[in-house]
């Protein structure tokens, strides 16, 4: 007990010590002023921008960046889909995989082009090394990349005064992958590989194992790939079992590095916004949201898990604490991690739009599996993804300065930009799009004869299997609940809009509200300005998101993990 | 200086004004606006006005459809399932005519002020000159440009600038106030409003309007709210209240399929009585109830807003811009202190202070013997057969000749070189006294007898008392507070001190007032001005809210975004937190609405589906005693709610001037805690009451 202690204040000390230094790096990168590095990184992105043609002094208008975004997403997910579909014929295949089907090979190339990284396969038998490197990999690093310029660019509409321009999107994409991503990887990839973690080109070795049985040792570029699925919050693992795999993660020491790496830039992204605001404290309050939520979460489902399942417990099975188990709620869990961090790591992961996990989510206990579904819900702000987590955060604060702006007798503004009736529209927007996806394909799915066959457990927990499944889509996590059999054409296709809309739908209504306020006048702060710098406003904003997300979704989690745990039906 | 007669009955209008007008008018509810409101608020029921407001229009389709299903299944259903049913349709009924009794409320103020104003604007002849004739002109068919001869007792035809004569005029018909009010050609008192009545003299106004635009037509228009269109902040509003009832059907609609998967499909009464419990009715029912009065609150301190933008802008004001003269100060300088030369007596000097502006009638000369009376113990008597010497713009001097002696007071120069003409010396401590006073902003009145020079009065312009506090209030508010004088530098800076202005501006010039306006605007501030002046009216008309003054001219009056009535420049003050109030308002109603949405959700999910999954019993935590009556409590809470906010919504939320963070706990505290807990309670209530009442 006292070691998982340990290890929870540890990774919260390092989130501490990470998020200033991180976050006012990043500041820097983000400015284009003089940062650390220059010398080492200038040359190289002179050369990147003379390649591509880009002006690294142009800026762009929000429509020329949303472009932008959207033209390098579609050009991404042609590759991707172009890469899985020729693998066969591909270098680096060999273990002679096949090229992926059709159906399949989009889902894919959508799913990690939206950051999403849902995965309707398993990575030791479906992708090529090739695939996974120059396919997968690359798209965890730009789709982190992609999120954070967007989130970037609302920035500088918050922060700047009567300016038409957001920044430059390939600039951004360039400095955030060289200058923030590789370089965090590249050393957390070492540590990893010291740990024992996979990283070589070999084929899958065949052996026998001691009870005589053949058994199938993959090779791969593992620990490369591992890192940046942390980093950029992208989720999708080399292998089927993701993070719970020895060969991704081989030890306790990786499991809490991983756990740091998925959390370390949207929480720094906070402190980040707080620099370029010039005003520390917009910055404290948007973190204090975050890291609150954030805590409340893992701090349910942690004892939750380490409790065990009270109706197994009924059933006179005992998950106490031995000598050779951790005890609590060990189904699908790992022993090396034990309930306490296999309940941090995923609550982290469904924080963050990881999905990665160590643990598989549908053996959770009822409300444990809902607090983790409650955690995509609140739209991935507790931190949230990279990039994403800010915007969707900063949206909500929208919201809460609307609300409660008014009660101070002002009409609102945020950051001394006020927010009126073209930035509600897009922020209503904003707040409709994941909902409706969400409840629409999950009512259809659970009266649908053809898809409810895909519903492995009747009852309560089936729905909040398949509910799960849309959540994570939309939300562009990534994670799945399983005991769902996702690969069918229905859920393919539904999934994937969800991917698209979770992604494009709320990128684009961003971008525009930050054209929207670069525009507008800055109003100097005095005391009859709403303060959003102070404990207060972090509370309210928390309150706000899990009001406004928990009136949505009651409902369902009521007839699903709070009608389970109840009822112990599953 | 203006004619101190002209002053003098301003004055009195302004001292009188506010509290009068406040008092004429109606409490918030009285019988007969709330007969006028109940036939409106079904009338209200057309779907043509229901769409302007789609979270009371939701509830209306809500009100059809379950009606609908009530007397499509009445004859199969048994008669409690028809007992709940008929139950929440009523409810449902109620919700959507209590919104509209709410709207049609604070209407019914404005519209029985609009009913008296009609009243005035009665048919008039008008007198127009052509050429050397008077034609006679019915009031409506008057063109532009046209000069009408208006005499004592006569209606004035229409709005427009007087180019010959002056008059007395009785305004009460707009304004409420009962002095009558002094109009001039030339200057900035020019101004008329047709349906006002003359009381004396003659005098040719030329109009300035057409017949149906005149300003009490826009003033019928505004209060009845007949020209009412949504603030920018209410729109804005508008689409996040439209966001959360799209959201909460979502839920509601995807709510049935879930219910079939989990055994237990619900009927349409039921979700819909859900939908409308979650839909943000309190606030959509009550918002343009909020609009409304807060411009009828504006109305009742006499001041017209002509768009209630301006309305909102004014709460986000954070530069005022206060003329000195009026606003922060009486706009008379006033004895503040009698100073002697040496060997000369206190008493000595106020006497003879005294004695010399006994026969004045200006103001200063009404406060010297006042200070005498009060400050000095001086007993002022007849002055017996006494030679009045008056002051010329020459001597610059006045005062009188009795009983041999002559007193003067005057300017110190003059003064001086009268006393010398008479032979005498002026001392030599009169210098630096004049001259200390000139430099504290003051003015200096030497007071002589003969060949000596007995002191200085102190005139200083007299900071209105109350305002400096205002100005402490402000600031708590965040606004910034500049005095615009015409006064030099110094004389500014005393006052500003005294007063307790943020920062002043000196010797102003229109052209000064505009340049600062912008440089404000410029820096991101929202600005608040008054003006009355033709000069004025580029920099109201620049300004975020521009007050007019009545008594202004027209074109100040075109100018500005607000007509004050009562041509009181101190009331920016007021507006700036009604403009606040409105929107707390909003606010905090719509903090109340969505946080009452928690117990809804405790009170109608587990009634829902205890009947499948009766382990649900769990988190009906307010216990209520059955399914049907849990829906219906909540139904009947939200329509009842909505009645008991109505005079909140027509009062405001009570206003206290302190900084945003405190007014933010509090509201917090009392609308977000406040609209969690009290449904809680509500509802246990109403459930107790419909089953004694035998609803099962």
């Amino acid at each position: 007990m006292s070691q998982n202690v340990i290890a929870v204040i540890v990774l919260i000390a390092m989130l501490v010590i990470s998020t200033p230094l991180l976050g006012s790096y990043m500041a820097k990168v983000f400015t284009n002023k003089k940062a650390p590095g220059d010398r080492f990184f200038k040359p190289f992105e002179r050369l990147v921008y003379r390649i591509t043609g880009v002006n690294p002094e142009g800026e762009q208008r929000w429509t020329t960046y949303a472009i932008s975004v959207l033209a390098f997403s579609l050009v991404s997910v042609l590759v991707l889909y172009g890469m899985q579909r020729l693998q066969a014929h591909l270098l680096f295949n060999p273990d002679h995989m096949a090229n992926v089907p059709a159906p399949l090979s989009f889902n894919t190339a959508a799913s990690f082009l939206t950051n999403t990284n849902w995965q309707n396969y398993a990575g030791e038998d479906t992708m090529s090394q090739f695939t996974q490197m120059a396919g997968l990999a690359v798209q965890n690093f730009v789709s982190a990349a992609a999120g954070i310029a967007v989130a970037v660019a609302l920035i500088r509409g918050l922060t700047r005064n009567r300016s038409n321009t957001l920044g430059n999107f390939w600039v951004d994409l360039t400095r955030i992958v060289t200058r923030v991503l590789i370089p965090i990887a590249a050393i957390a990839a070492i540590i990893l590989i010291a740990q024992g973690a996979v990283q070589n080109l070999h084929a899958t070795h065949m052996i026998t194992t001691v009870s005589g049985q053949s058994q199938g040792i993959p090779g791969g570029p593992v620990a490369s790939q591992e890192v940046i699925k942390q980093l950029g919050t992208n989720g999708g693992g080399y292998f089927n079992a993701n993070a719970g795999h020895p060969f991704e993660s081989p030890t306790g020491l990786t499991n809490m590095l991983l756990n740091w790496l998925l959390l370390c830039i949207p929480f720094a992204m906070a402190w980040t916004f707080g620099k370029m605001a010039k005003d520390r404290k917009q910055g404290y309050a948007v973190l204090g949201a975050m890291g609150g939520l954030f805590l409340i979460g893992a701090l349910l489902v942690m004892p939750l898990e380490a409790h065990g399942n009270i109706h197994i417990t009924q059933a006179h099975v005992s998950q106490a604490i031995t000598a050779t188990s951790p005890g609590g709620n060990m189904e699908g869990k790992e022993i090396r991690n034990g309930p306490i961090l296999s309940a941090l790591f995923n609550s982290s992961s469904t924080s963050t739009s990881t999905g990665s996990i160590n643990s598989a989510n549908d053996s959770y206990t009822a409300l444990g599996g809902g607090v983790i579904l409650f955690n995509m819900m609140l739209g991935e702000i507790s931190p949230g993804g990279t990039g994403s987590g800010l915007y969707g955060m900063l949206i909500m604060a929208m919201l809460a300065v609307f609300i409660a702006g008014l009660m101070v007798g002002r009409t609102p503004e945020y950051l001394g930009k006020k927010i009126q009736a073209a930035e509600m529209k897009l922020v209503v927007l904003y707040l409709l799009m994941v909902p409706f996806v969400i409840l629409l394909f999950t009512a259809i799915s659970v009266v649908m004869h053809s898809s409810l066959a895909s519903i492995y457990n009747p009852g309560p927990h089936g729905l909040t299997e398949v509910t799960y499944a849309f959540t994570s889509a939309s939300n562009n996590n990534g994670s799945a609940f399983a005991g769902l059999s996702g690969n069918t054409d229905w859920y393919n296709t539904t999934l994937g809009i969800c991917m698209l809309v979770g992604r494009f739908a709320l990128m684009v209504p961003v971008l525009a509200i930050a054209g929207s306020l670069g525009r507008k006048q800055k109003a100097p702060p005095t005391s009859g300005t709403l303060p959003t710098g102070t404990p207060l406003f972090a509370l309210l904003l928390a309150g706000i998101a899990v009001i406004v997300v928990g009136l949505t979704y009651f409902p369902v989690l009521a007839l699903g993990p709070i009608v389970e745990s109840l009822v112990g039906k599953f | 200086m203006s004619p101190s007669s002209t002053l003098e009955v301003s004055e009195a209008a302004q001292q009188g004004g506010p509290s009068d007008g406040t008092k004429k008018r109606s409490a918030t509810f009285n019988a007969a606006i709330v007969r006028r409101a109940l036939v409106d608020s079904v009338i209200k029921l057309s779907p043509r006005h229901m769409a302007s407001n789609p979270v009371m229009f939701v509830v209306e389709l809500g009100s059809v459809l379950t009606t609908f299903y009530l007397i499509r299944d009445f004859g199969s259903s048994s008669s409690s399932e028809n007992v709940f049913a008929l139950g929440v349709v009523i409810w449902l009924w109620f919700t959507v005519l209590f919104a509209n009794f709410a709207e049609a409320v604070a209407e019914g103020r404005g519209k029985a002020q609009a009913d008296t104003l009609r009243k005035t604007r009665a048919e008039t002849v008008a007198y127009v000159q052509r050429g050397d004739d008077v034609v006679e002109v019915a009031s409506s068919q008057l063109q532009l440009g046209d000069l009408c001869v208006v005499v004592a007792g006569q209606l004035i035809p229409g709005d427009g600038d007087i180019v010959d004569g002056i008059a007395t005029v009785d305004e009460s018909a707009i304004t409420g106030e009962s002095a009558p009010v002094i109009r001039e050609s030339g200057g900035d008192r020019s101004s008329v409003t047709g349906g006002t009545r003359v009381l004396s003299d003659r005098i040719v106004v030329r109009i300035t309007s057409r017949p149906g635009e005149t300003f009490l037509d826009r003033m019928i228009a505004l209060v009845e709210g007949a020209s009412r269109q949504k603030t920018p902040n209410e729109i804005a509003l508008d689409i996040l209240l439209a966001g959360l009832t799209i959201i909460f059907m979502f839920t509601v609609v995807s709510l049935q399929p879930f219910s079939i998967y989990s055994g237990a499909p619900q009927s349409i009464i039921v979700l819909v009585a859900l939908l409308v419990c979650l839909i943000p009715t309190t606030i959509g029912a009550l918002l343009s109830a909020i609009g409304i009065a807060g411009m009828d609150r504006l109305v009742q301190r006499n001041v017209l807003a002509m768009s209630g933008r301006a309305v909102e802008a004014a709460g986000d004001v954070s530069t005022l811009l206060l003329d000195k003269t009026g606003t922060i100060t009486f706009g008379n300088r006033r004895a503040d202190v009698f100073v002697p030369m040496p060997n000369v007596e206190q008493h000595e000097l106020a006497a003879a202070a005294m004695l010399s502006s006994l026969a004045d009638e200006t103001p200063e000369g009404r406060s010297i013997v006042e200070l005498a009376e009060t400050h000095y113990g001086q007993v002022a008597a007849e002055v017996p057969a006494a030679d009045l010497v008056p002051f010329t713009a020459q001597t610059r001097m006045s005062g009188l000749d009795i009983e041999g002696r002559s007193i003067r007071k005057g300017a110190a120069d003059s003064v001086r070189r009268w006393v010398e003409s008479q032979g005498g010396t002026s001392p030599v401590e009169l210098a630096p006294i004049v001259e200390a006073i000139s430099k504290g902003g003051g003015t200096p009145l030497v007071v002589a007898d003969g060949t000596r020079v007995l002191g200085v009065i102190h005139l200083k312009d007299v900071v209105k008392p109350g305002i400096a506090e205002k100005f402490v209030e402000m600031r708590k508010m965040g606004i910034r507070t500049v005095m615009i004088t015409g006064d030099n530098p110094l004389t500014a800076a005393a006052i500003a001190a005294e007063a307790g202005v943020d920062d002043f501006l000196a010797e102003a010039t229109p052209e000064d007032k505009m340049a600062l306006i912008k440089k404000e605007q410029s820096g991101g501030h929202l600005v608040a001005m008054t003006g009355d002046g033709t000069n004025d009216a580029p920099a109201l008309a620049q300004a975020d809210v521009g007050v007019a003054m009545n008594s202004g001219t027209q074109a100040a009056k075109e100018a500005g975004n607000m007509v004050d009535l009562d041509s009181n420049p101190t009331k920016l003050i007021d507006i700036v937190e009604i403009g606040k109030q409105l929107l707390i308002t909003r606010g905090s109603l719509t903090t109340f609405s969505i946080t009452n949405d928690i117990a809804k959700f405790f009170a109608i999910i587990p009634a829902m589906f205890v009947g499948v999954f009766p382990a649900l019993h769990t988190i009906n935590i307010m216990h209520l005693s059955s399914p049907h009556s849990a829906i219906l409590s909540a139904v009947i809470f939200n329509a009842l709610i909505i009645v008991a906010l109505i005079p909140l919504a027509l009062r405001g939320v009570k206003f206290r001037a302190a900084g945003a963070a405190s007014v933010l706990r509090r509201n917090l505290l009392i609308y977000g805690l406040g609209g969690f807990i009290i449904p809680f309670v509500g509802i246990k209530l109403i459930d107790m009451i419909i089953t004694a009442l035998g609803v099962k």
